[in-house]
């Protein structure tokens, strides 16, 4: 043994590697990343997924267009509503029609609740990330409130399967929107709440200021879309530079991060761009809920939807980023492929990037401030 | 800047390099001209094509090529162009373009997962969604499903879901 | 000053039996039995009171809705009281797990380690007048030595449980502690500089006789600021808990804990957050003398041994409190902005104090 310890080698220290994952409370759903440790000092992250992978690709080339939509649910299951949304449009987009003004509003009306419901849980889990439990209730909270109008529209919480290809399942119950208008007007001093609690507190500051700085080139190249490029200054919104169903008609402005407490693109950037889009979207609701027609929201629904060959590539901007939808149509009732592409699978492959070099505290924090779903990622 | 100055520009750039799909705002490229055009893609001034939106793998079932389209976007001049490339199966290898766009690599590595799609010069190129070890790239048209996966059998019972 | 023992040990002398020995003995055992209870229960009863602050804190329903045999109580106190027994029976019954390659030994040695050092600080701690198992006249010094074994324990246990996770969280641990255990200890000294004893019946009889600690002198309030953050930091609570950091680390040097040996480090963790605010009352805030003695009112049926019990567990509830309000508000620092705070912020403070505090003795 002694003349072992002479053998300085042993005494060489390490780098350590860490699983963390695909079990472990912060890496959102069951990613694992393989961590090369040097102390506390993260050297080389490598994000291993596919441990939810349920071949919803595989499994639509076996399904008609109508029976997609409820496994589009099951993709984004925080932000079911928008990945209705984004298949819907993608459909309608080949099959070329046009959709009635209602159910354009409605969608517009159900695709902004979700997307604060969606911003609820990513901010409240940041605040979990960080170490702040409170938020997280608080938010959660609040979503149940988003949640009863979703179950009051079509009766299910989280996976809705309420978005239709050429219209929605039912029209809007009779009062959803005075309780809608409710919600709002007790919803809005609620973000003060949030950022009196997290958004200025002096550790979360420390916590995530010039944390984990993205920069609009790098994002750009691996394909950031949504909150994370936004933050880094970026003013890219689908919504404003592409408009679909009918966001031109409504006024609000996109948040880019501005690098208030540190530099532009950092952590609490992209922990603050979510926190104005939650008031915008505010903004975009009550314009729409004053502006909605009065129709008939099934009158373009195709009673069997048959596409002739072509191909398409539709993007929509949900709470998480672009999401993609390319659809390869065969002439049959079936796509003979559908190619999603997930906005936190590209968020998710900057990570390695940006957290390199910082510490364990660190990559949690810059990974809870992607807001990765991985029933999206591994879909 | 539109689709057609965009074959006009490729007709000075790279004689020869592209040709139109019918009937669609693509373009097909041959994968030996890939890495020459998607250097052209991402540098001329007019194009800058600094976003690789999607990377997307299908197998058309029809002969017997798999193929690759490419969704760009330039976040500057706000246009976009998608590219596709066909290979043949058996022995599909097509370029790597993750140095230029690192959107790329993540993308390659789930075609190459999924479709058995060779990314030459790609950094890592390694499955991403199933397993390491998983034999066969399940989104070809003639993809069988295996029997056992680890001795635990597969069920191949359609009934539920088709 | 008379402590338990003492008390004890006349009244052994007085049953006749002689055996002096005996009586030691046996007068040890009752006084440990009563400690032990003591920190059983109060650690019962601070997880419940956890729970209902963070329960009004945070909307949570679970802590106002469970009763027990059709009481739900609702926001009354006696509601969800029915979730802490059931928690405690939970702990009692569940799986303890040893994992395979961990060295059980060690591991399971590791929480006793834990609660011993808290046991033993328990015993210099006075709860009242008299009320205390062992009135040492270097009782600070005491309380300091003794506090600091648990460390020991934590690093056996992160280490013993080869886990990864338990070895960042015991290193973290023994850190965190370690480098906190100088600000209190520096913030210790200022009282013991103006009261010249280690004897917390000495400096309750100073504070008595001249006025509360806190207000003595402006150093001696930063003192007390610097006390309760460093304290609050021992005891591994947010926004210092580093150490267990669920979000990271899964559970700290626990993670491989379950059942009855995972209570007992839930148990110490909260006999410390006890005795550092047990401490903080009496050394800071009069210990127990009724709040009245700051305006020099001294009222003689507030005082004696049993108000002063109800004086000084009022005053250490709301330092219990206090900890609890941080814990659901703030979120948390990292490794290095804690040792940061603890080595260029508090340190430099207290030991500026300290000097500064001297100075002012010699002056008035």
């Amino acid at each position: 043994m002694a003349e072992q310890l002479k053998d300085f080698s042993l005494l060489h220290s390490d780098e350590m590697i860490l699983n963390m994952g695909p079990q472990h409370p912060s890496t959102h759903g069951v990613l694992r990343l393989k961590i090369h440790t040097d102390g506390e000092i993260v050297s080389r992250i490598e994000p291993i997924i596919g441990y939810l992978h349920r071949c919803f690709e595989k499994h639509c080339e076996f399904l008609t267009y109508e029976q997609i939509v409820p496994f589009t649910d099951r993709t984004d299951y925080l932000a079911a509503m928008n990945m209705n949304d984004a298949y819907a449009l993608a459909v309608e987009k080949l099959l070329e029609i046009e959709i009635p003004e209602r159910v354009q509003y409605i969608r517009v009306i159900m695709a902004e609740l979700q997307r604060i419901a969606s911003h609820l849980v990513a901010v409240g889990t940041f605040g979990l990330d960080v170490g702040g439990i409170t938020p997280f209730t608080w938010t959660i909270r609040d979503r149940e409130r988003i949640l009863d109008l979703f179950e009051y529209v079509c009766g299910a919480r989280l996976l809705y399967n309420y978005i239709w290809v050429g219209g929605v399942s039912h029209d809007l119950p009779e009062k959803f929107i005075r309780r809608t208008l409710e919600f709002l007007d007790y919803f809005e001093p609620q973000i003060e709440e949030y950022n009196q609690i997290l958004t200025y507190n002096k550790i979360f500051i420390e916590r995530t200021a010039d944390v984990g700085t993205l920069t609009p080139e790098v994002a750009i190249n691996y394909g950031c879309t949504g909150p994370v490029l936004r933050g880094s200054g970026v003013k890219w919104d689908l919504r404003k530079t592409e408009p679909y169903a009918v966001y031109d008609k409504f006024d609000f402005d996109i948040a880019v991060g501005d690098g208030r407490m540190g530099t532009v693109g950092d952590t609490w950037d992209r922990y603050f761009v979510r926190i104005i889009e939650m008031k915008e979207s505010v903004k975009i609701l009550r314009q729409a809920l004053a502006q909605i027609p009065d129709g008939d929201v099934h009158a373009a629904v195709p009673k069997k939807v048959r596409i002739k060959e072509g191909s398409v590539y539709s993007r929509y901007e949900s709470a998480r980023g672009e999401v993609g939808f390319y659809i390869i149509a065969g002439g049959k009732d079936k796509p003979m492929r559908v190619k999603m592409r997930s906005p936190a699978f590209c968020n998710l492959s900057v990570l390695s990037e940006i957290a390199e070099g910082w510490m364990i505290s660190d990559v949690i924090a810059i990974l809870g401030s992607l807001d990765i779903v991985l029933g999206e990622i591994d879909r | 800047m539109e689709f057609n100055q965009i074959i006009e520009l490729f007709e000075i750039r790279c004689p020869g390099c592209v040709t139109v799909v019918e009937g669609q705002q693509a373009l097909t490229v041959q994968a030996e001209k890939w890495p020459e055009v998607a250097k052209i893609l991402s540098e001329d001034p007019d194009l800058t094509f600094d976003s690789l939106m999607c990377l997307t793998g299908y197998d058309k079932g029809t002969g017997d090529a798999l193929g690759v389209a490419y969704n760009f976007h330039s976040m500057s001049k706000l246009h976009k162009l998608e590219i596709r490339i066909e290979v043949p199966r058996e022995s599909a290898e097509i370029p790597s373009v993750a140095n230029i766009w690192r959107a790329a690599d993540w993308h390659e590595r789930e075609v190459y997962d999924l479709f058995g799609i060779t990314f030459t010069g790609h950094p890592d190129l390694k499955r991403i969604l199933l397993p390491d070890d998983w034999e066969g790239y399940p989104l070809r048209k003639d993809y069988e499903t295996p029997d056992y996966y680890h001795g635990m059998p597969i069920p191949k019972d359609k009934t539920g879901w088709e | 000053m008379n402590s338990v023992i003492d008390s004890m040990m006349k009244i052994f002398g007085s049953l006749g039996t002689g055996n002096s020995a005996l009586g030691l003995v046996l007068a040890v055992v009752i006084a440990g039995l009563v400690v032990f209870t003591i920190m059983a229960v109060m650690a019962i009863v601070a997880v419940y009171f956890e729970r209902k602050v963070s329960a009004f804190m945070q909307d949570r329903i679970g802590p106002m809705e469970v009763g027990i045999f059709g009481f739900k109580g609702g926001k009354q106190f006696w509601g969800g009281i029915g979730q802490t027994l059931a928690d405690t029976v939970k702990l009692l019954v569940k799986e303890d797990i040893l994992p395979k390659e961990a060295d059980k030994k060690l591991m399971i040695m590791a929480p006793f380690i834990i609660f011993i050092a808290s046991f033993l600080t328990f015993i210099g701690v006075p709860l009242s007048d008299g009320l205390v198992v062992s009135d040492f006249n270097i009782g600070v010094f005491y309380i300091m030595a003794a506090g600091s074994i648990g460390v020991i324990g934590i690093i056996l246990a992160g280490w013993s449980s080869n886990n990864k996770w338990s070895l960042y969280g015991a290193l973290r641990s023994a850190a965190q502690i370690i480098s906190y255990e100088i600000p209190i200890g520096l913030s210790l000294m200022l009282v013991v500089i103006v009261v010249g004893s280690l004897n917390f019946g000495d400096i309750v009889a100073w504070q008595a006789d001249h006025r509360w600690f806190f207000i003595h002198s402006p150093f001696a309030f930063i003192a007390f600021i610097i006390y309760v953050i460093a304290g609050v930091a021992e005891t591994n609570r947010t926004p210092f808990d580093i150490p267990e950091a669920e979000s990271e680390l899964v559970a700290g040097w626990m993670t491989e804990y379950s059942g009855f040996r995972w209570s007992i480090f839930f148990m110490s963790e909260y006999a410390n957050v006890l005795i550092i605010s047990i401490i903080a009352s009496i050394i800071f805030l009069g210990g127990w003398l009724s709040p009245l003695a700051i305006f020099g009112v001294h009222v003689s049926w507030l005082e004696g041994p049993l108000w002063g019990l109800f004086w000084i567990f009022s005053k250490a509830v709301f330092f219990v409190f206090v900890m609890m309000w941080f814990r659901w508000t703030f979120p948390r620092l990292r490794v290095d902005q804690l040792m940061y705070f603890c080595w260029k912020v508090l340190i430099p403070f207290a030991l500026a104090n300290l000097i500064f505090i001297s100075v002012w003795e010699l002056i008035f």
